[in-house]
């Protein structure tokens, strides 16, 4: 095979599986006689996708939204508190035992306490996707920081360096390719926690249309809904993979990997 | 002029409740703008004697003075290269070097408006070191030798009075290590800072040091110093002459008398 068409074969490797995989589900429904209340074919899927495009567009932006906004403020906070923990180890012990009380916590539990202090819509899907994002963030960056080679702070301290300088100088930049990378996964547990706490507790958004649809025993729109968070979660990790590879080209010793 | 001087120190490391006793007794001075080697079997406490002078580790007893005063923090201003080049993968191999000049004063304050100024006196300092066409290029797409050869601009770039050097050819093949060798006493005699240096190479060691310092087992003590009377500059056809070879074999014995106690 010359090279030109592996590298288009690479390219069009993963919707050949999508594809297939759409097929395989399509022939099952049909050969196995399966119900759509159960399991719906999915071409009956896209048509409801179709039918249904405005309000899925409408609730797939509340979701999206709200899933953004607890996520910046997870890089930011996760960033603010990765730094502290990285760069002092006595805020290490205080803290990092808290940090995995607190992690482990399933998430869905906090959604009814959430609801209690400030009501159901938009905000405990934000404040959800927040605290279930901001975890990942913290320990990579603090990790990062952590794992600086001793010489180089010898180094920085034989030139009289201040600690705050050996920060700015090395620490924040050796921690970008380890936020970077958390990044990918945190965005993905945003959608997660967004759409739990629409599920539990929501009047808009992605999760509450699948439940409400559920409850109808509308099996296809069940479907469309989780099909449209699939989308937006594999569109926001090729956003945070970019920005990845842009940002941290060194880590990755000029190799671009896509 | 004494410019470094370690007046009887020891070191003990504490681990938990072990502790080890690295530097039994070290007693040196070095002269003003003189080069010294510190040779000596592995784990006699080399390195040690580095972080003693830079301040970087405190002494358990005795004291170290350098230019006059005594050493109880890190001192500033030092340039230092290890075995490991420890350049920043993000920074080009230009601001690599220009690192020292962002955290050393009076630099530091005039880096911002002068910086053209500095990257030139950058520039001529890799020149010297044969890799100034590489200044634009990242440290991960230099070789070895020429990652070491930028670590060792980085340790000279703000005219340092005392240059630190742990093993800085360790990790290269030979023919690297002969080459850096050269350059590192070309830069020597053209600047005459006060080195340090800490290797196994006992070649390495009487091409490059007036005077050689042999410790002993750990807890290292420092059995024999040896000056180099050897004249410079030194070439690798020198380090043939029956003169160097002697040298080079006096050293070895003293060491190998070291590992037959």
């Amino acid at each position: 095979m010359s090279p030109r068409r592996q590298e288009i074969l690479r390219i069009a490797m993963p919707w050949l599986a999508m594809a297939l995989f759409l097929v395989v589900w399509e022939l099952a429904c049909v050969v196995f006689q399966i119900e759509e209340i159960i399991l719906p074919r999915p071409t009956k899927v896209f048509v409801v996708f179709v039918q249904r495009i405005d309000i899925l567009l409408a609730f797939c932006w509340d979701t999206l939204w709200t899933t953004v906004l607890g996520f910046l403020m997870a890089i930011a906070g996760g960033m603010l508190l990765g730094v502290l923990i990285g760069a002092s180890p006595l805020i290490y012990s205080g803290l990092y035992p808290l940090l995995i009380a607190f992690n482990a916590v399933p998430k869905v539990a906090i959604v009814p306490i959430l609801m209690i202090w400030v009501g159901v819509g938009a905000l405990p899907a934000v404040i959800t996707a927040f605290v279930i994002s901001f975890f990942p963030i913290v320990v990579n960056v603090a990790t990062g920081l952590a794992t600086i080679e001793p010489e180089m702070i010898d180094v920085l301290n034989s030139l009289g360096a201040s600690r705050l300088e050996i920060l700015r100088k090395v620490g924040i930049p050796r921690a970008m390719p380890y936020l970077f990378a958390s990044l990918k996964v945190a965005i993905t547990l945003a959608f997660i926690g967004s759409v739990i706490s629409e599920t539990v507790g929501g009047n808009r958004g992605i999760g509450f249309l699948m439940l409400s649809a559920g409850a109808r025993n509308d099996a296809p729109t069940t479907f469309a809904g989780l099909f449209a968070i699939a989308i937006m979660g594999v569109a926001m990790y090729a956003v945070c993979a970019l920005v990845e590879t842009r940002m941290t080209r060194w880590a990755f010793r000029g190799q671009l990997v896509s | 002029m004494t410019f470094v001087e370690l007046r009887s120190v020891s070191l003990t490391y504490r681990l938990g409740k072990e502790t080890t006793l690295a530097l039994a007794d070290g007693t040196m001075a070095i002269g003003k703008g003189e080069f010294v080697a510190v040779v000596g079997p592995s784990g006699c406490g080399k390195s040690t004697i580095m972080k003693l002078v830079t301040g970087l580790l405190p002494a358990t007893t005795g004291e170290v003075v350098v230019a006059g005063r005594k050493v109880t923090r890190p001192i500033k201003g030092v340039g230092m290269a290890f075995q490991n080049p420890t350049l920043m993968p993000w920074r080009r191999t230009i601001d690599n070097v220009l690192l020292p000049m962002e955290i050393v004063e009076p630099h530091k304050r005039r880096f911002r408006r002068h910086r053209a100024e500095y990257v030139a006196k950058a520039m001529a300092l890799l020149e010297t070191v044969g890799l100034a066409d590489f200044a634009d290029k990242y440290p991960w797409q230099l070789s070895g030798g020429m990652q070491q050869r930028s670590n060792l601009c980085r340790a000279l770039i703000h005219e340092p009075e005392l240059l630190m050097l742990d093993e800085p050819f360790g990790a290269l093949d030979a023919f690297t290590r002969e080459e850096l060798w050269g350059v590192m006493q070309a830069l020597w005699i053209e600047k005459r800072f006060t080195g340090v240096l800490v290797t196994h190479d006992l070649r390495e060691a009487v091409y490059l040091a007036d005077t050689v310092y042999v410790m002993s087992r750990r807890p290292g003590r420092i059995v024999m110093a040896k000056a180099i009377d050897l004249p410079r500059p030194r070439t690798l056809a020198s380090t043939f002459e029956p003169a160097f070879v002697d040298i080079v074999h006096e050293l070895r014995d003293r060491i190998h008398q070291e590992h037959a106690i």
